[in-house]
């Protein structure tokens, strides 16, 4: 999406919260899922519309996981790593990624398909380990299961 | 005995409103709607219910403490930002019964005198989201949220506000400050958000499972609700169970339910063999197979030294290394501190290096006491409650498992070859 | 009437006004408790822990700073699991701190050394741990910032957001990354930095710090082919005493000047000089135009931190800025010219050093418009653009002046007292109250009222443009024009103002503004601690220096008068305005 389109939509966002503060959040959402990342002049446009230093917003966005200042792949892996996952097997996932994928915890594939990152409890811990894919989630998971899983989105599967 | 997962148990059941209204569903907020609001915190006062979050405080007077607030206007929130490691209950209950949820708030809004809610639900449940939208806007044009709802003069909206990947928004008053578009980070208490909360507005913050158990309360009476379960916290629990357990999942029982009955009768018993179990997630300490018989209330398990919080019980085998799962979970506090105050974001970034050096051949006994006493440190002058808990884990450990600390330290040896004692760099 | 509450501290009755916090209670029997994020003026973040007292009924310990009293209340501000909590966050806090206190600048003044000292700190438990690894902020010329030494106390990021309304700084990740940055990490000079330093009086280690000149200026006395002057702004002789322990108020002109010419300097001169200029230039100015309806309010030009401010925030305002240049920027252009002249040295060899209370006037020197004297020089010399040379070459603040009298082992506070050198060191009392807040306008009014009127001007204090208050107005008649003006200090306060003019709302004719809290006095590169009260102490001293002057408005100044009628020929001359004034720059905040 391109930056006017993305300024569009967010306006819309903020106009819904009446240009408040409450607004960044979700303003924030909708920057990182549909723009891709944020960047400066995100970060700037957001600044100017709520009236803040832009390094307020800058440092608000910073404190939440979920947000990036660095593109991220097609497709986000997060991989649970906390206690119950772990105790079902959370290392041997991550190394079958890294394997499968050729990238390491934090980073992205050569072809900017796949992020792979480590995240804490992601409420899906009757099923450990678990990982998500983008908005869905996979549990139960062996090495068998998870090459299987990023196999059909290699093939272009999409959410 | 069922009141959480009534309808979720029932076969058929969708997240619907006609699936809810076919239930039963709104009966509640129709008789509460009819009577004052000080009834209805009288009820739930009765009922003796205490907060299902984890710090367990009374229910009843919450609400009274916020509907007796003079500043207006006054606000509901609903904790859904479940990020407590094993803990999976309250994403059962959105997903699959939201309207529950919704009832309990409106009730709520109604009785402390507050027109707008929100649910601030963690940003990595996405499926919720969608199913919680979709809810509140059935309600809205079926006149159970919204404007003079059912035909009274009672208006209340409730507005859905995402998370992004913070467990320190948990916590009640970094969950505020969230709400309000700013970082997570707790406020100083006193004052409680009864009196200032959401813009410093009076607010009842209360999470889903407590929300979920009001539509019951007012249908069937406090009294009811105060005579199942455990005398002490009564009620039913949503238990969830992981780790290593033959059959993990959420559990809805009476809050007299043992632990012993709770991992052999309903988990299908322990995979291996018990070494330790974690009542209330990573934040409180650990009991082991000393404490079996220990009844799962909240007043029961703080007895035994341990925390039952929301309920999150992680069982742990002999295949494990406690020095190991002590750092795993130090990282987890390290990595979600909110890094505002100094006794946290210093304190749990040196506990995790004192057990990473520990578990690879670095550690010095005096590292036991240090951190027995960072512990304590932490717990009197953290600003909130993850600083304050997040080295109960640790100590616990190094108190039931001595030895395995010590050959560690001593011997540089870990009996289950775990931990990478022997590289000593 | 207030509502009094009554509790115990430490065993005492103490008796306070509602909505004291404890912290402030202590104080009134003589508590200081000890803290590190706590700050009299900023708003409370109760973050650092180290202020914790025991209140009974309560299981933990409690911020003090954040606790408001309440009626019974009792509390323990020293036990033993207090003094076990306080050295416990204290040897946190070193664990992450590098371990060179010999060779940083602040050892003297450290508040985290001192409090370690003070909490009887004996053994650090997390030497084993990792330090901290960030690179410094070097991009400013103002002002350097090392995240090594950063303790998180949000000190500085509070004096930025709340007392100058700039907010070019905060805190950004989480947890132990928390690092305090700027946006997107840019560095200090890419984003609205002021270069005010109020972050650096501010701040407890030295995590920030001027941009150092000290050796820079060695060099320069050591190199034989250079002439190496010196001018120092008024607000340094009243607050250097300070660094040799002196108490704050203590006015040593004097001994400044005889210690400026034991190092070495070729010439000991005083921005004072300047000042008076500045007065010249700027009075005529402001008369020129009210009489053709020139852009009102007129605003001063002289605080280059209030400069940057307004080129950022407020850019669409700059018309209403004065075309002067600052003392310094002006002293810097004259000596370079005129003095050059008059001593047939080649202005390519003369070092022009300035001491400054200031950091952002570190930036002023750098700006690309300060070269007029090489302009002036260009055509006669036949320089190229690589011979370009800047007006003022270095500036040193007050502290580091302080340390080069040290390194030369020169006893201060027993030197006698010498007299500055002519003609650029020919100063009225108009010039040395540019100091303090208020000034600037009132040296101007001195002028021009007895331009306009033509009259003598009796009464030579304007009382109501001075003091500490946030905004100060005054009206003075000047042959039936009631000159309405306003005084601001401190960038929030000139915030307030400045809406106003963009608003079109604004009653004024003539505004100054000084970016920092008290003026210049109270400046980046003046002695630590400066507070409310060493600030009012250190304006006494500047208005007893201005009483003892034998002239004391800027066109009396016979120097002055020389330097126009030799060289300048009158205010506003084409020559003055080559060499005087300057442009400014349209920034932005986004």
């Amino acid at each position: 999406m391109s930056l006017e389109k993305c300024k569009e939509e967010l306006k819309k966002v903020l106009d819904q919260y009446s240009h408040d503060r409450e607004a960044l959040l979700p303003c924030l959402h909708v920057a990182q899922e549909q723009c891709g990342c944020l960047t400066e002049d995100i970060i700037s446009f957001l600044a100017k519309e709520l009236n803040l230093p832009r390094v307020e917003v800058y440092s608000t966005a910073s404190f939440y996981s979920m947000f990036s200042f660095e593109k991220r792949g097609k497709h986000v892996i997060r991989v649970c790593t906390s206690l119950p996952c772990y105790l079902k097997g959370s290392e041997k996932i991550l190394k079958t990624l890294n394997e499968e994928l050729n990238v390491t915890v934090g980073h992205t594939t050569s072809d900017r398909v796949f992020t792979l990152e480590a995240v804490s409890c992601i409420g899906a811990c009757d099923k450990a380990p678990a990982m998500m894919i983008d908005e869905k989630l996979y549990g139960n998971l062996t090495p068998e299961k998870v090459r299987e899983i990023i196999s059909k989105y290699k093939g272009g599967r999409d959410a | 005995m069922k009141i959480l997962l009534k309808h979720v148990e029932t076969e058929g059941y969708s997240p619907n409103l006609q699936s809810y209204l076919t239930e039963g569903g709104y009966s509640a907020l129709k008789r509460a709607l009819k009577m004052k609001p000080e009834e209805i915190i009288s009820e739930v006062k009765l009922s003796k219910l205490v907060g299902r979050g984890g710090a367990a405080f009374p229910t009843g007077l919450k609400w009274e403490f916020t509907r007796k607030a003079k500043e207006s206007p006054k606000y509901v929130v609903c904790n859904a930002d479940e990020g407590e490691p094993g803990t999976f209950k309250d994403r059962i209950i959105l997903e699959k019964d939201p309207h529950l949820i919704l009832e309990g708030m409106v009730i709520c809004g109604f009785a402390i005198g507050a027109e707008q809610g929100f649910i601030y639900i963690r940003g990595e449940y996405f499926e919720a989201y969608k199913i919680l939208k979709n809810a509140i806007e059935e309600a809205e044009k079926n006149n159970y949220l919204g404007k003079n709802i059912l035909g009274s003069n009672f208006s209340f909206k409730i507005n859905l506000y995402r998370g992004a990947g913070a467990y320190v928004c948990g916590e009640e008053t970094a969950l505020l400050d969230s709400l309000e578009g700013k970082k997570g980070q707790s406020r100083v208490k006193p004052p409680f958000p009864t009196f200032v909360g959401l813009k410093n507005k009076p607010t009842v913050l209360n999470n889903v499972e407590t929300f979920a158990n009001i539509p019951e309360i007012i249908l069937n009476g406090g009294e009811w609700f105060s005579k199942i379960g455990s005398p002490l916290s009564p009620g039913t629990k949503l238990y969830c169970l992981s780790g290593d357990i033959n059959k993990p999942g959420v559990y809805e029982l009476p809050t007299n339910i043992t632990l012993k009955e709770l991992l052999e009768k309903y988990g299908g018993g322990v995979q291996g063999k018990l070494k330790a179990v974690l009542p209330g997630g990573v934040s409180g300490a650990i009991l082991t197979t000393e404490n079996l018989d220990v009844v799962m209330d909240y007043p029961s398990v703080q007895k035994a030294g341990g925390m039952l919080g929301s309920g999150a019980v992680i069982v742990i085998n002999e295949s494990h290394c406690m020095v190991d799962l002590a750092e795993k979970c130090a990282e987890f506090f390290e990595y979600e501190s909110c890094g505002k105050c100094a006794p946290c974001r210093e304190g749990t970034k040196r506990a995790r290096e004192i057990l990473l050096n520990i578990a690879q051949g670095r550690g010095e006994l005096s590292d036991l006491k240090l951190l027995k006493e960072l512990r304590e440190v932490m717990y009197d002058t953290s600003r909130c409650g993850l600083g304050q808990a997040a080295l109960n884990l640790t100590v616990s450990a190094v108190e039931k498992f001595p030895d395995e600390f010590e050959e560690h330290i001593s011997k540089k040896k870990c009996k289950l070859n775990i931990c990478p004692v022997g590289d000593v760099r | 009437m207030t509502d009094m509450v009554n509790l115990i501290i430490d065993g005492q009755k103490v008796r306070v006004p509602a909505g004291t916090t404890v912290f402030e209670a202590a104080r009134k029997i003589n508590v200081n408790i000890p803290h590190l994020c706590y700050h009299e003026n900023l708003s409370i973040y109760g973050a650092c822990r180290i202020c914790v007292v025991e209140i009974k009924g309560r299981p933990r310990l409690e911020p003090s700073c954040a606790t408001l009293v309440e009626e019974g209340m009792e509390v323990k501000t020293n036990t033993a699991r207090i003094r076990k909590a306080r050295r416990m966050i204290v040897e946190l806090l070193l664990a992450n701190h590098p371990e060179d206190c010999f060779t940083c600048e602040r050892n003297q003044i450290c508040e985290l050394r001192k409090l370690a000292y003070d909490l009887g700190i004996r053994s650090l438990r997390f030497e084993k741990g990792r330090k901290y690894d960030y690179e410094q902020d070097f991009s400013s010329p103002a002002l350097v910032r090392d995240p090594n030494k950063c303790i998180q106390c949000s000190r500085c990021i509070r004096v930025c957001a709340e007392i100058q309304s700039v907010g070019a700084i905060d805190f950004v990740n989480r947890g132990a990354r928390t690092q305090v940055l700027t946006f997107f990490n840019k560095g200090l000079n890419n984003v609205e930095c002021t270069g005010c330093g109020q972050c650096i009086l501010a701040c407890p280690t030295g995590a920030l710090r001027p941009q150092f000149a000290v050796d820079e200026i060695w060099d320069a006395i050591s190199d034989p082919k250079k002439f190496v002057v010196v001018q120092t702004a008024p607000a340094v002789r009243a607050a250097i005493g300070e660094e040799f322990g002196m108490p704050p108020g203590s006015l040593v002109t004097g001994k400044m000047a005889a210690a400026l010419r034991r190092l070495g300097f070729d010439r000991v001169f005083d921005t004072q000089f300047g000042a008076d200029l500045t007065i010249m230039e700027e009075a005529h100015e402001l008369i020129e135009r009210i009489k053709s309806g020139g852009k009102l309010p007129m605003i001063t030009s002289c605080s280059p931190g209030w400069i940057k401010f307004i080129e950022h925030f407020f850019p669409d305002c700059l018309e209403h800025l004065s075309s002067c240049k600052s003392p310094q920027q002006m002293f810097g252009a004259i000596a370079k010219t005129y003095y050059a002249e008059k001593l047939g040295i080649d202005p390519r060899n003369m070092c022009v050093v300035s001491v400054m209370p200031c950091t952002a006037k570190k930036f002023e020197a750098k700006r690309p418009e300060m070269c007029s004297a090489f302009e002036y020089w260009k055509e006669r010399l036949n320089l190229k653009e690589e011979d370009r040379f800047p007006d003022v070459d270095i500036v040193v603040t007050t502290r580091g002046l302080a340390r080069m009298i040290k390194e030369a082992g020169i006893d201060f506070v027993n030197l006698p007292d010498e007299d500055f050198d002519e003609p650029l060191g020919v100063s009225t009392g108009a010039a040395v109250i540019f100091g303090a807040t208020g000034g600037v306008m009132e040296a101007a009014l001195r002028t021009a009222y007895e331009v306009v009127t033509g009259k003598i001007l009796e009464k030579i204090e304007f009382h109501s443009v001075r003091g500490m208050e946030a905004i100060k107005e005054a009206e003075v008649e000047l042959n039936g024009l009631e000159l309405k003006v306003a005084v601001a200090h401190g960038l929030s306060n000139a915030k307030v103002l400045l809406e106003r003019v963009q608003n079109g709302e604004s009653p004024y004719h003539f505004i100054e503004v000084m970016a920092c809290p008290g003026g210049c006095l109270g400046g980046g590169g003046q002695p630590i601690p400066t507070n409310l009260e060493i600030r009012k102490k250190r304006a006494e001293a500047i208005y007893l220096e201005d009483m003892a002057k034998p002239i004391r408005k800027s066109h009396e100044n016979p120097a002055i008068n020389r330097l126009y009628t030799e060289f300048l020929d009158k205010p506003l001359s084409e020559k003055a305005h080559h060499l005087l004034h300057t442009t400014y720059v349209r920034r932005s905040r986004y």
